[in-house]
């Protein structure tokens, strides 16, 4: 492999933990916050993708489609959390996983009814939908490149809002002591709330940048629910750093897996968590059990 | 009182446990005579309970050795310990909540038979366990509460249960992790009374914050202040050092 | 005498059915008893041990597939050699996922064992074994037959069915005997009180550990004979989405029996078909009513008889009025 070819697999590879980052941040946020398992996080990201492709071909716009469909996804998240999450805090796992495998199925069925169950695809924005030519025979899209910006400024903008900001304090405090921060009288009802509705419309936008390079199809949030579970088992729950070095580690275990070792590349990701399972059962950032 | 190493149950040296930066168990030795009531008291924050989470294996030690009569027990989990005849009872009390005070205390006997886990038959057909239940129950004065589901106990009867399940598991030692904690005083009475009739034939360490309890009971005592042992000897010994006198009964008045 | 009556009359009936209803009912309702035997193993897990698995249906589908690949082409594989072997494999496939899956706890265990699970989708998904995404046929259905002389055929209805409701008795009876064992007290109280049942002595890690390795054959049990009765396997057959249906009908039939999944699997399977016939949506129907069942009744259905005929003096006692799963609470 000669290092223009390997330089195009490791942004592949980069591009890929971001967005896996985008959608696994908002699974742990609702996890260590909420403190409640969601089986449908996937079914969001699904639900995104399809909203992107129905709103694009009205409107022609993915910049409308990307901002409607975050908006729809934080409103039908706000919602959700009054309707049903709210219920489950305090509750055992296993009603938080039934009440959210419950919610699959509806959601499925919702984008049956919407959208169908096409396979589609998504035209990027124009001006991103080049190619930059890197050698002779060799060029990269730019709007992977622009994915990999445009995740990054997101992961920024999370990571300012959780050490830097009053609500990230709060929400820092929810995650280590849920117990405390209730003793402190912090309105917990509106944060939590708003923490899941942000961990939905997170879901959904990894859904919405994805559709232009990826097709848009009725499994797809499946597979990005377990590989979300992958990232934060990697990373450590409730942590978003962890989650950050989780999605990176499967973006180049898997993006490199297929390059090297093609015919195992779709079990590596799994020999990698079994691997940090008996280094850390906790996950590389978790805390440790005393 | 001899002190002689055969009568040595516990034997723990030179233990230390930091969490990150903090020091909370600094350099710790102590012995628990066969036939003693070992108490550990000492303020607040001077590394009690770490103490007892080390020696039961609930936490493992940076640095040190943790001897069972002749065991070598410093890297075991808290099962195999549990096998090597360490009892353990909780501050906070930790029954089974939803099995009754009959099933709670065959558990324990359960426990320690030879056959733990045996996978047919009822648990009811091995009569050696059931013998070590209704003993253990009697001891404790619960034989009335044998059927009550242990969460509608009373707070002193579940530390009396707690004390029934340790006695099942028929220990050489027990370690005592404030077991009069948020009792009454007549309910205490009766607590202490069992306590006292514990070291017979067994070594027992109790770390205990009502002193007139502790030096009612204890036979030896250890004084913990800041991750350190600041003194142990006879409860008379230690009343008159001067370490503990400014660090820790000076604190609280006359604790005799 | 209440005690026997009823699973007396219960099994007289099952023994009747198949001579007074049509054989497609009797197909049927073969099909519920095996969804019944998966409900009841997983329930070892889940409502005894206090561990929420979702990779059941990996053990289930893994075992269905050791029959397909064990087929010899058109000719019916042996029982006893292939059923065996399907169980084992899921056996040592749940040691494995067990091992690594149970140095977690709560929140973690149920992710780590949906993602083995889907290691495993992916694995028959992805490579082409046993045909890859498209499956495998199960050509002819299992024999016994000692030599060359056939014994039994599965290939009969009837004969399936008896089968199938040998095998679903023989699971209650391993189940319930393992529940009431030494075993089963020592599992349950590791589920109530780990930290306790630890410094009783017991080593919970190897005691989880043979109940979720059981759990596992008994689901590769059941996996071996839905691939019989269909004849055909899928990666669907160890997809999540069957392994969280089957914890619906644990969480129907009530955690804390052995028997009461059996019960949930059936409601919920009749409640598919009822559903599948009047409605093109019925998976929106069915996710509504699932939503509407875990946030109303978490103690399943049984919750509903006090509610029907009127709480009776003697009432539930108090440790089955207990929530279920005490301890799996934010791992």
């Amino acid at each position: 492999m000669d290092l223009v070819t390997f330089g195009v697999q490791l942004l592949n590879a980069i591009q890929y933990g971001m967005v896996l980052f985008l959608v696994a941040s908002g699974l742990t946020l609702v996890f260590g916050i909420l403190g409640v398992i969601n089986l449908a996080h996937g079914a969001f990201y699904m639900f995104g993708a399809y909203l992107a492709y129905w709103i694009a071909a009205y409107t022609g716009s993915f910049w409308i489609a990307m901002v409607a469909g975050v908006a729809i996804a934080f409103v039908v998240g706000l919602v959700l959390e009054n309707v049903f999450i709210r219920r489950l805090y305090g509750r055992d796992h296993l009603v938080q996983v039934l009440l959210s495998f419950g919610l699959i199925l509806v959601i499925d069925e919702a984008r049956e009814i919407l959208f169908g169950k096409d396979v589609h695809s998504v035209a990027p924005p124009a001006w991103l939908s080049g190619s930059i030519q890197l050698t002779d025979n060799l060029s990269y899209p730019v709007y992977r490149l622009a994915i990999c910006g445009f995740c990054l400024i997101v992961a920024a903008l999370i990571f300012f809002v959780i050490t830097r900001t009053k609500i990230g304090m709060i929400v820092r405090a929810g995650a280590e002591n849920r117990e405390m921060t209730r003793v402190l009288g912090i309105k917990f009802d509106v944060v939590n709330r708003y923490v899941f509705a942000v961990g939905i419309a997170l879901a959904a936008l990894g859904g919405i940048v994805i559709a232009p390079i990826s097709t848009v199809f009725p499994g797809m949030g499946d597979g990005m629910l377990i590989l979300s579970f992958v990232v934060v088992v990697l990373g450590g729950i409730g942590s978003v750093a962890g989650a950050a070095v989780g999605a990176l580690l499967i973006g180049l275990t898997d993006t490199f897996g297929k390059v090297f070792f093609p015919s195992v590349s779709s079990i590596l990701i799994y020999v990698l968590m079994a691997a940090v399972l008996l280094w850390r059962p906790n996950g590389i950032l978790g805390r440790r059990e005393v | 009182m001899a002190s002689t190493a055969s009568n040595i149950a516990l034997r723990a040296t030179g233990l230390h446990k930091h969490f990150g930066g903090l020091r909370a168990v600094a350099d710790v030795s102590i012995d628990v005579h066969v036939g003693e009531i070992h108490a550990v008291i000492g303020p607040n924050g001077a590394g009690k309970s770490t103490l007892i989470n080390l020696l039961s294996g609930e936490l493992f030690a940076n640095d040190g050795a943790i001897m069972l009569d002749a065991a070598d027990v410093t890297r075991l989990p808290p099962d195999r310990r549990a096998r090597h005849g360490l009892g353990r009872a909780y501050q906070k009390t930790t029954i089974f909540p939803r099995f009754t005070v009959h099933e709670n205390v065959r558990l324990a006997a359960q426990a320690r038979s030879p056959a733990p886990l045996r996978m047919f038959g009822s648990v009811r057909s091995d009569t050696n366990v059931h013998d070590l239940t209704a003993q253990a129950i009697a001891r404790v004065g619960l034989t009335a509460q044998t059927q009550i589901v242990a969460s509608d106990l009373s707070h002193g009867e579940q530390r009396q249960l707690e004390i029934a399940m340790v006695l099942a598991t028929d220990p050489r030692i027990i370690l005592l992790d404030e077991p009069l904690a948020g009792m009454g005083q007549a309910e205490a009475r009766g607590i202490i009374d069992l306590i006292s009739s514990l070291k017979v034939g067994r070594a027992v360490l109790l770390v205990e914050h009502d002193m007139d309890a502790v030096f009612e009971l204890a036979d030896r005592l250890t004084v913990m202040h800041d991750g350190c042992v600041i003194a142990s000897g006879s409860p008379r010994e230690v009343r008159t050092h001067p370490a503990v006198r400014s660090a820790y009964l000076g604190d609280h008045g006359d604790a005799s | 005498m209440r005690g026997w009556l009823i699973p007396v009359v219960l099994l007289a009936a099952a023994i009747a059915l198949p001579f007074v209803v049509p054989t497609y009912y009797v197909q049927f309702v073969s099909k519920a008893f095996i969804m019944g035997i998966l409900a009841m193993a997983l329930n070892l897990a889940v409502g005894h041990g206090g561990l929420v698995s979702l990779c059941h249906a990996a053990f289930f589908g893994l075992a269905g597939y050791v029959l397909a690949l064990l087929s010899p082409g058109y000719d019916p594989a042996s029982l006893l050699l292939t059923l065996p072997a399907a169980m084992l494999a899921a056996a040592a496939v749940a040691l494995i996922i067990g091992a690594l899956a149970l140095r977690t706890r709560g929140v973690y265990f149920i992710m780590v064992t949906l993602a083995f699970g889907e290691m495993l989708f992916f694995l028959f998904h992805d490579t082409g074994i046993a045909g890859g995404s498209d499956g495998a046929y199960v050509n002819a259905k299992p024999e016994i037959a000692i030599a060359g002389h056939q014994l039994l055929d599965l290939a009969s209805p009837m004969a399936f069915y008896f089968v199938v409701l040998f095998f679903l008795i023989a699971t209650i009876a391993v189940l319930t005997m393992l529940v009431r064992s030494p075993f089963g007290h020592a599992l349950a109280a590791a589920r109530d009180n780990e930290r306790r049942a630890r410094s009783l002595g017991f080593p919970i890690y190897r005691i989880r550990l043979i109940a979720f390795v059981i759990s596992g054959a008994i689901a590769g049990l059941a996996g071996y004979f839905a691939a019989a009765q269909f004849g055909f396997v899928a990666p669907q057959m160890l997809g999540w989405h069957l392994s969280a249906t089957v914890l619906v009908m644990v969480l129907i039939g009530g955690l804390r029996s052995v028997t009461g999944p059996l019960i949930g699997a059936l409601v919920l399977i009749v409640l598919e078909e009822v559903l599948k016939a009047s409605t093109d949506y019925w998976k929106l129907i069915e996710g509504l009513i699932i939503i509407v069942i875990v946030l109303a009744l978490p103690g399943g259905v049984r919750q509903l008889w006090p509610m029907i005929v009127g709480a009776r003096a003697d009432g539930p006692s108090p440790r089955q009025a207990a929530p279920p799963v005490a301890e799996s609470r934010h791992g």
